[in-house]
């Protein structure tokens, strides 16, 4: 026997301290601990140590044997960490880069703006209905009480197909198919494209959207219709927003209203979005005119309603200050983009 | 309707301020437009008279001109007497005329500063004002001094202040007049409107007294001209009346004036006075010169066909049988309440004038201003409905303007022909169904109370249920009961009337078609493309430009008969050539690597198999587009493509190659098929329910086209009919079980002709893998050097997997030897030596 459990330990210490690398330690726990290693081999020696001293010896032996292990471990674990530490920090990256450029899209102001209308409207239970956008003169004009020597009614306001067949000048025709087709209780909005022959300029479009509403059921008052176009203006543009009623005339609505909405962008006070008049016209609306109803069948005694109208390229000119309506319609990526 | 507050105020009181007046106007329907005050931020002007005014020399068309503006001013500018002023305007040069000065520092309408300035070498000490710089628009300026300065009466003191002399303190409000008040397109109209807001009475003009003593000894208009109305149903009433001594001559100055603020240009006397009374009274008036009215009567007939006529503009215009003429015993001198004809117009020298206020069918007048192209004040204005009960007033209005305005001697007496007389009908207007509808309480006496501050009668019944109501001659607008909830909820205040909601127990429901293609442009969005929204009228060359074959369906347009032009007169029947169009633009713009899809309606003119057909409704039906130019090829658009299928619940769809239209690339282009759902109804021509249905076509377009849109680089669309795909969307997603023991893979590379395509090779596969092979995929395309000409290689995995154990090379050695082998004998494509 040539040394000692405490000379190898100490011998040990010494090398374990001066260790650093992952190999270091793992050189020293093949030195001490391997097959081969000079602590196994004290262990190993243990038969040649008289009988009386051996349990003593195997203490002190199995004592460095620990202690050696958790040396080695412990610095293994610390190497590795420090290691581990080293080559995250030789991994650095330059997070200022620009991302990666990934397609995306976007969706079409128009479309954004209906679906957002469309959401409100829904939330408040009513339904969509879709109808043709060439329709017939009977549904976009007779059936909506529009007088036949009504202006609208012109081939300078209306393009036509044939003498009784045209592109829709509202989406109103919906509200006729709808009173026709059903039964109140009648809760719908028509959102859709609309054509009147107007030249394009900054404010008009020969083709435009409308989405409009129509509720008929026992009992509907005009109060109904100012508390529902209210929450609608309120939930839309936001709930600070107050609304009033001007009297206005549309053919198939009596008594008639056009919505006009507190400025959201400056509160009433006047500013460049409402013309400094502190308020915005925003929709027509009215109490569906018993002629209306009786297209579709209705007992008018029994059954009233309210329909509104409004223009959704004035609703998303509004909301996200657009200057010229020719804008959605010549789809320059970069106008479209910027609704992403 | 431009209203002159100082007028209306002849007619009521209006003592509230100008923006109150015009805040309760609005909100009681009467919507205005503009309120525009002429000395508003205007000042420094004041009256001058022209002492001398030379052509500068050298000059072609300025002035020197001395101008007197009184002692006081003078000496503020110069040393007291007359100032020394350039000025522009040829009539300028007449001596003694008075005219508004601005003098240095004065400020004109928009803001205009004036300032001392030399002009030509010459110092000018302000500037002489035409009419437009005041703030008149020049379609209301007097001709004579359209190109010039204002001439002022001679009566206008020099030196004092000019808005004063000149009354520019006038405010003028815009009115927007709904098509269903033609009453109040007019001064008293307005006021009548005004008289019930503000709780004023409302003051008719009173021409009595000047009308009883013009020319007692004259004798009777009947003297003078006789009346035969031949077409009674489209002249319910014509009132002539005659003035003597006519000199014409401009109007007062007062009556220009007011005129001018109206937005009407001052002519002569008895041109103004009856455009004066088409204002105020809101009946249009025409005024003939007697001697050219033959036989000493007026015919209200209706024209010959192909009569010709020529109008006051100096216009020939072709009549027909359905036009009604004023004519004399032989000729015609008017197209009623049209215009006036150029032989019966009032010249220099006329004596004698019949002045017409007649009432004309508003159906009648519409048809011929419409078939002559001819609109005039008079025309539109009976378009929309003329009292006839105002026209024996409206007479008499214009003989004491021209009595007031010694314009001429009234001969006393009317010619007036009335075969339309008709009295107002009663309404009865429940009181009941008036608060259910408002979702008011408003008592019957206030209703009655406001109904009458409208001019109307109104009377309540014994049990206070009903109203009955007769409304004034002018109130063409009521009608029926419902009418009268419009005046009484605006009387009451619409925004008195309570907010609710109503309560129900409706229920939303999207449809399908709405919800799937709010599913497809969220889809692509999130697939890169960017949605875009086109007219839906375009030019038929679109189909040229497209190389779309002669007879294609995509040439079966709807036409518009009134289109804004021809680039916009056919309704499309394809989204493609829009498509190109905004990718071109997009390029032209030089932006990058542009994606697009739109979803939209396209019309055919033949076809519609829907409800609406008998309609003689068009076929409509929604298509998609897509399509991009840049980065990628073809099967990146495919990628796109099989996202949107896979999230509309497509099933399965096969791309066979396609030649059909020339807008394709003729070996880059597939069409689209998917296998029908059983009893879906959807099927092409050659089978029932569950065969292969046709839903659109990608390819990369042809380079001729892509060319004529601009592009010298690949251009890749599809065009897809989304109505198909609506049909054969099945959104039931149902759980398959997960397979948990481990997939064999086996790839595979093969050496295969051009001709050879991929889809043959997983149809092949597919057919004799058994329940073994679970997927083909295909990994890699190589054309090269390391293989012959005309061959490619392909490399596929094949993933083998069974449900009950972990597969070995030797369980799938089998099959998979007889798939290579089917795959060799039907292709000829063979494994690639390694």
């Amino acid at each position: 026997m040539e040394r000692t459990p405490e000379q190898v330990l100490e011998e040990a210490r010494a090398l374990i301290a001066d260790a650093k690398s992952e190999d270091d330690f793992e050189s020293a726990r093949i030195k001490y601990l391997g097959r081969n290693g000079e602590v196994t081999a004290l262990l190993k020696s243990m038969g040649q140590i008289p009988a009386e001293e051996r349990k003593e010896y195997g203490k002190v032996a199995n004592a460095v044997k620990q202690e050696i292990t958790e040396l080695i471990n412990g610095g293994k674990a610390r190497a590795l960490a420090e290691s581990r530490a080293a080559k995250l920090m030789s991994e650095r990256i330059d997070v200022s880069e620009p991302g990666t450029d990934i397609p995306f899209g976007a969706l079409h102001p128009i479309t954004q703006t209906i679906d957002e209308i469309s959401r409100i409207f829904i939330g408040l239970g009513y339904s969509i209905t879709e109808g043709p956008e060439a329709d017939t003169v009977f549904h976009n004009f007779d059936a909506l009480n529009a007088a036949p020597n009504h202006p609208s009614r012109d081939l300078s306001d209306t393009f036509y197909i044939t003498e009784d067949t045209l592109l829709r000048t509202q989406t109103s025709p919906v509200q006729v198919r709808t009173l026709m087709s059903s039964e109140p209780p009648i809760k719908v909005i028509s959102p859709g494209r609309c054509f009147r022959a107007d030249t394009p300029d900054a404010t008009h479009s020969p083709m435009f959207h409308q989405v409009e509403g129509l509720l008929v059921d026992e009992g509907v008052t005009m109060a109904d219709l100012k508390g529902t176009l209210d929450a609608f203006a309120k939930r839309m543009f936001g709930s600070g927003v107050a609304t009033k009623f001007r009297p206005h005339f549309f053919p198939f609505t009596e008594p008639s209203a056009e919505m006009d909405m507190s400025c959201f962008v400056c509160g009433g006070e006047g500013c460049r979005v409402c013309k400094g008049s502190g308020w915005i016209e925003i929709l027509g609306c009215g109490m569906v005119h018993p002629n209306v109803l009786k297209v579709g069948g209705l007992d008018t005694e029994r059954y009233t309603g309210f329909a509104f109208g409004m223009g959704v390229e004035r609703i998303a000119m509004l909301k996200h200050g657009i200057d010229d309506i020719r804008l959605f319609y010549e789809n320059d990526v970069r106008f479209i983009g910027q609704f992403a | 309707m431009l209203v002159p507050l100082s007028w209306l105020k002849e007619y009521v009181d209006i003592d509230v301020t100008v923006e109150e007046f015009a805040e309760r106007m609005i909100m009681s329907g009467s919507n205005i437009e503009t309120v525009k005050n002429f000395a508003d931020g205007v000042s420094g002007l004041v009256i001058g008279q022209v002492v001398s005014a030379e052509r500068i020399e050298g000059s072609d068309h300025l002035n020197v001109c001395m101008v007197d503006v009184g002692p006081e001013r003078g000496a503020e500018h110069g040393d007291g007497g007359p100032l020394q002023i350039v000025c522009g305007a040829d009539n300028v040069r007449q001596a003694g005329i008075k005219v508004i000065v601005s003098l240095p520092g004065a400020v004109l309408p928009g803001g205009y500063k004036i300032k001392k300035s030399k002009l030509f070498g010459t110092v000018s000490n302000g500037m002489i004002c035409s009419a437009q710089e005041l703030g008149f628009d020049e379609k209301s300026v007097p001709v004579d001094i359209r190109e010039g300065i204002w001439v002022m009466p001679d009566d206008l003191e020099v030196g004092s202040d000019a808005v004063k002399a000149v009354g520019l303190d006038e405010t003028v409000v815009d009115f927007e007049i709904t098509p269903n008040r033609p009453d109040c397109l007019s001064i008293i109209g307005i006021a009548r409107e005004a008289a019930a807001v503000f709780g004023k009475k409302l003051r008719y003009p009173d021409n009595s007294s000047v009308l009883n003593e013009s020319a007692p000894d004259a004798g009777d208009a009947s003297g003078f001209v006789d009346v035969v109305i031949e077409k009674p149903e489209l002249c319910p009433r014509y009132v002539a009346r005659v003035c003597t001594d006519i000199g014409i001559k401009p109007s007062p100055f007062w009556l220009q004036r007011r005129l001018m603020f109206a937005g009407m240009r001052p002519i002569n006397n008895i041109v103004d006075i009856t455009n004066y009374v088409m204002l105020e009274y809101g009946h249009p008036i025409h005024a003939f010169d007697i001697r050219t009215i033959e036989g000493s009567a007026i015919v209200v007939d209706t024209a010959a066909d192909g009569e010709k006529f020529t109008t006051l503009d100096g216009k020939e215009r072709e009549l027909s049988a359905d036009m009604l003429l004023i004519k004399d015993r032989a000729k015609p001198v008017a197209i009623a309440g049209v215009m006036g004809g150029l032989n019966s117009e009032i010249v220099q020298d006329t004596e004698t004038i019949v002045v017409e206020a007649a009432n004309f069918s508003a159906d009648s007048i519409r048809l011929t201003s419409k078939k002559l192209g001819l609109r005039s004040e008079a025309s539109s204005r009976f378009e929309k409905g003329v009292s006839a009960e105002l026209s024996s007033g409206a007479a008499d209005r214009v003989c004491a303007l021209v009595a007031e305005t010694s314009s001429g001697k009234v001969v006393g007496g009317a010619v007036d022909r009335y075969p339309g007389k008709k009295g107002m009908a009663k309404v009865d207007v429940r009181v009941k169904r008036m608060n259910d509808l408002l979702g008011t309480d408003i008592p019957a006496g206030d209703m009655v109370s406001m109904l009458q501050s409208l001019e109307m009668e109104a009377e309540l019944n014994g049990d206070g249920s009903v109203i009955t109501v007769t409304p004034p001659h002018v109130r063409v607008d009521l009608c029926e009961e419902i009418d009268f909830s419009e005046e009484i909820a605006r009387l009451y205040g619409y925004n008195e009337l309570d907010s609710t909601l109503h309560r129900d127990n409706a229920e939303s429901q999207v449809p399908e078609s709405w919800r799937l293609r709010s599913l497809a442009r969220a889809t692509l969005v999130g697939a890169g493309y960017t949605e875009i929204q086109t007219y839906s009228f375009v030019s038929p060359k679109g189909a040229d430009r497209i190389a779309l074959p002669g007879g294609a369906a995509g040439r079966d347009f709807v036409k518009l008969i009134n289109p804004l032009g021809e680039e916009n007169s056919v309704m499309r029947t394809t989204l493609l050539p829009n498509l190109l169009d905004i990718l071109s633009g997009n390029n032209n713009r030089g932006n990058d690597a542009v994606r697009l899809f739109e979803v939209g309606n396209t019309f055919k003119a033949s076809g519609n198999i829907g409800p609406d057909a008998e309609l003689g409704l068009p076929a409509e039906s929604v298509s998609l587009s897509m399509g991009f130019y840049g980065a990628g090829g073809f099967h990146d658009l495919k990628g796109a493509v099989g996202i949107l299928f896979a999230k509309l619940g497509i099933g399965e769809v096969s791309y066979l190659p396609d030649e059909e239209t020339g807008a394709w690339h003729p070996v880059r282009c597939a069409k689209m098929l998917v296998r029908g759902k059983g009893g879906s109804g959807i099927a092409d021509a050659d089978g029932g329910a569950g065969t292969l249905v046709t839903v659109g076509h990608i390819g990369e377009i042809h380079p001729d086209v892509a060319k004529e849109y601009g592009f010298d680089m690949p251009v890749f669309a599809a065009e897809i009919d989304f109505d198909a795909l609506v049909s054969l969307s099945d959104m039931n997603r149902e759980y398959t079980p997960l397979r948990r023991h481990p997939a064999l893979t086996l790839d595979i590379a093969l050496l295969a002709d051009e001709g050879v395509s991929v889809a043959d090779i997983e149809r092949i596969a597919a057919a004799n893998g058994g329940e073994l092979l679970e997927s083909v995929k295909l990994f890699d395309v190589y054309r090269g050097e390391q293989i012959e000409a005309g061959k490619k290689s392909l490399a596929f995995n094949l993933v083998y997997r069974a449900d009950d154990r972990t597969l070995t090379d030797g369980d799938v050695a089998e099959v998979h030897a007889a798939i290579l082998k089917k795959i060799a004998d039907e292709t000829g494509a063979a494994l690639r030596e390694a």
